[in-house]
């Protein structure tokens, strides 16, 4: 079976974002971008599926600027054994990439689709739902554990109060969490393999998709900053700061 | 103007959660309904409608809710969504699982995880681990919002809101509950509790951890939390999680022990009233944030604290 990968190009985890002074949004001149880390979980879990014989193929696919070719090569260094770009220059939303998915998905025919949970530019945790909707698929969002068997996948997922797991009917989505698993670092010879696998470019156009945005930003502000406060020298006179001063303890 | 709230609940009672999107939902003005589906799930439909504010509760009771499927729930919510101009559920993994499939089938945005109604089409949303609060303007026909609990009060109790029975829809049959592992505590809910004991990788093992902080969480009546690193290394159990992508809880107190502070955390975090750090290192971030900083080693001063705490 084909399994389909979505990787997002985001602002690199350790990199502390800054508010743009005139708020029109955050400062990304020269900052460091990587893929996003979800995504880095779904691939790794799609290769690891190629690698115990489940896939028969893995497809990576990100939606947005030229530069997400780094991306999809970053993908393929981790196994995936080709890539697609959806460019565009617009921004794109969650909705818009959703259905840009879908669009790849029904030239694609994969039966399982891997997307990270949450994207940590905009933190809107939507894609892997809305493309299964839009699919009329079954979903696992947030998931520590995908075993594929036959035609079905079972999937643990972590939830507020611990731990589910659902059988799904394949094609489905599944939406990786933290603990699915802890991607390889890509060797060399990976990264030299990953320049000589296909890599196809499209247009939103070519889909037949509208990309429009449906939010507009109006502002991006800083949020309230909280100020370091004092050091205390012992654990007596911190408790009687907690009960006096900022009376959190009775 | 119309909002329709979808309920989290075990059947007999509302989420707090739940009580946060009320709130969220009498800011935009007009009438709140709440949809409360499962199955015998009754005493969550009365107990919704006694919340403040609360003008209808539609009650969807078959079997195929009872595991609150998102396929199953978010074609229910479809049915009903021609009635209203909004539809909000809690940003918590109940919600965060069948919004998207809902926005996604009515052609409109998701607006997740708001912490401010400016207007009834506009909202502000936290973006990069909160580091920026963006504020959105949509200009869909239907809203499709998730609602950030800790940035709204809960609804209070005062209601008398009718209960109409509706139609529960077909079960698409996509998908199976296998089985849940939950959890057992005595504690308060990790979201709500107004002191959170929260451990990091600095308590060493999972027997550390609880050794060193049920005591001081047995004290304080407080929730535990944990770290990302903690989880990972089995210290403690996944939904312990406070961050970015694991809770967000803004309590009264928070004691961040054996936690460096990575914006990640932070973002978790740095809504709370009062945060203590106590950490070895004096130049662990943690003591940016924190309103009290107790430097030195954890596995001497957090017996002192609990002592102290009398
Ligand atoms: C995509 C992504 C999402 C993430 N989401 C989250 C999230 O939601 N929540 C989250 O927490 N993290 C998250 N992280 C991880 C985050 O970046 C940090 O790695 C993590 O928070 C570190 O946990 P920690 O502070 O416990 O560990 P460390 O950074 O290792 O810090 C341990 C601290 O303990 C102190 N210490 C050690 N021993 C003692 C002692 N005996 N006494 C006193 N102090 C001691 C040390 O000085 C150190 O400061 C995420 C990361 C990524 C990439």
């Amino acid at each position: 079976m084909r399994v389909l990968v979505a990787v997002k190009r985001v602002v690199d985890y350790n990199v502390k974002v800054r508010v743009k002074a005139d708020g029109t949004g955050v400062d990304l001149a020269n900052v460091k971008m990587s893929m996003n880390p979800f995504d880095e979980i779904a691939c790794e879990e799609a290769v690891r599926l190629k690698e115990a014989g489940v896939a028969t193929e893995v497809v990576a696919v990100s939606c947005g600027v030229t530069a997400c070719q780094e991306t999809l090569r970053s993908a393929m260094a981790l196994g995936a054994d080709r890539g697609i770009l959806v460019e565009s220059e617009a921004e794109l939303q969650p909705l818009a990439v959703a259905k840009l998915l879908q669009a790849v998905v029904n030239k694609e025919a994969p039966q399982l689709v891997l997307l990270g949970k949450q994207a940590i530019d905009d933190d809107s945790n939507q894609v892997g739902q809305m493309l299964a909707s839009l699919m009329g698929w079954p979903q696992a969002t947030f998931a520590s554990k995908v075993v594929i068997a036959g035609d079905k996948a079972s999937v643990t997922r972590e939830i507020d109060g611990g731990l589910e797991t659902l059988e799904l009917k394949l094609p489905a989505v599944v939406t990786s969490d933290l603990r699915l698993n802890e991607p390889r670092y890509a060797a060399l010879p990976s990264i030299m393999k990953a320049k000589k696998k296909p890599l196809a470019v499209i247009k939103p156009s070519d889909l037949g998709v509208d990309v429009s945005p449906r939010l507009s930003t109006l502002k991006v502000a800083e949020p309230p900053k909280r100020s370091a406060g004092v050091r205390v020298p012992d654990v007596k006179q911190l408790v009687d700061k907690l009960r006096n001063e900022a009376k959190v303890l009775p | 103007m119309t909002v329709l709230v979808i309920a989290e609940h075990d059947g007999a009672l509302l989420k707090s959660a739940t009580l946060n999107t009320i709130s969220a939902a009498a800011k935009l003005g007009g009438d709140i309904h709440v949809l409360v589906a499962g199955a015998g799930c009754g005493a969550a439909a009365a107990a919704a409608a006694q919340v403040a504010g609360v003008a209808k509760v539609l009650l969807a009771d078959a079997a195929h809710y009872q595991d609150q499927g998102a396929e199953n729930l978010a074609a229910l919510v479809l049915a009903q969504a021609g009635a209203y101009t909004h539809l909000l559920l809690p940003a918590t993994s109940f919600g965060k699982n069948i919004a998207p499939r809902v926005a996604a089938k009515l052609d409109v945005a998701q607006i997740s995880d708001i912490v401010s109604v400016e207007a009834a089409d506009t909202f502000v949303r936290p973006i990069y681990a909160g580091n920026a609060l963006a504020t959105v303007k949509s200009s869909d026909g239907v809203k499709v919002i998730t609602v950030r609990s800790t940035a709204f009060e809960a609804a209070g109790q005062g209601g008398s809101a009718p209960v109409e029975a509706i139609a529960a829809g077909p079960d698409l049959g996509l998908s199976r509950l296998v089985g849940r592992e939950l959890t057992k505590s005595a504690r308060p809910e990790l979201a709500a509790a107004k002191i959170v004991v929260s451990g990091g990788r600095g308590m060493g093992s999972a027997e550390n951890y609880s050794k060193f902080l049920d005591p001081i969480a047995d004290k304080l009546n407080a929730a535990l939390g944990a770290s990302r690193a903690a989880v990972d290394a089995g210290y403690a159990p996944n939904d312990y999680q406070v961050g970015q992508t694991g809770k967000i809880v803004a309590p009264q107190l928070y004691l961040a022990i054996g936690i460096s502070g990575a914006i990640q955390h932070l973002a978790g975090m740095k809504d709370a009233k009062v945060i203590v750090a106590i950490n070895k290192d004096p130049d662990a971030p943690i003591f940016q944030v924190a309103d009290y900083g107790l430097i030195g080693d954890l596995f001497q001063l957090v017996p002192q604290l609990t002592a102290e705490l009398g």
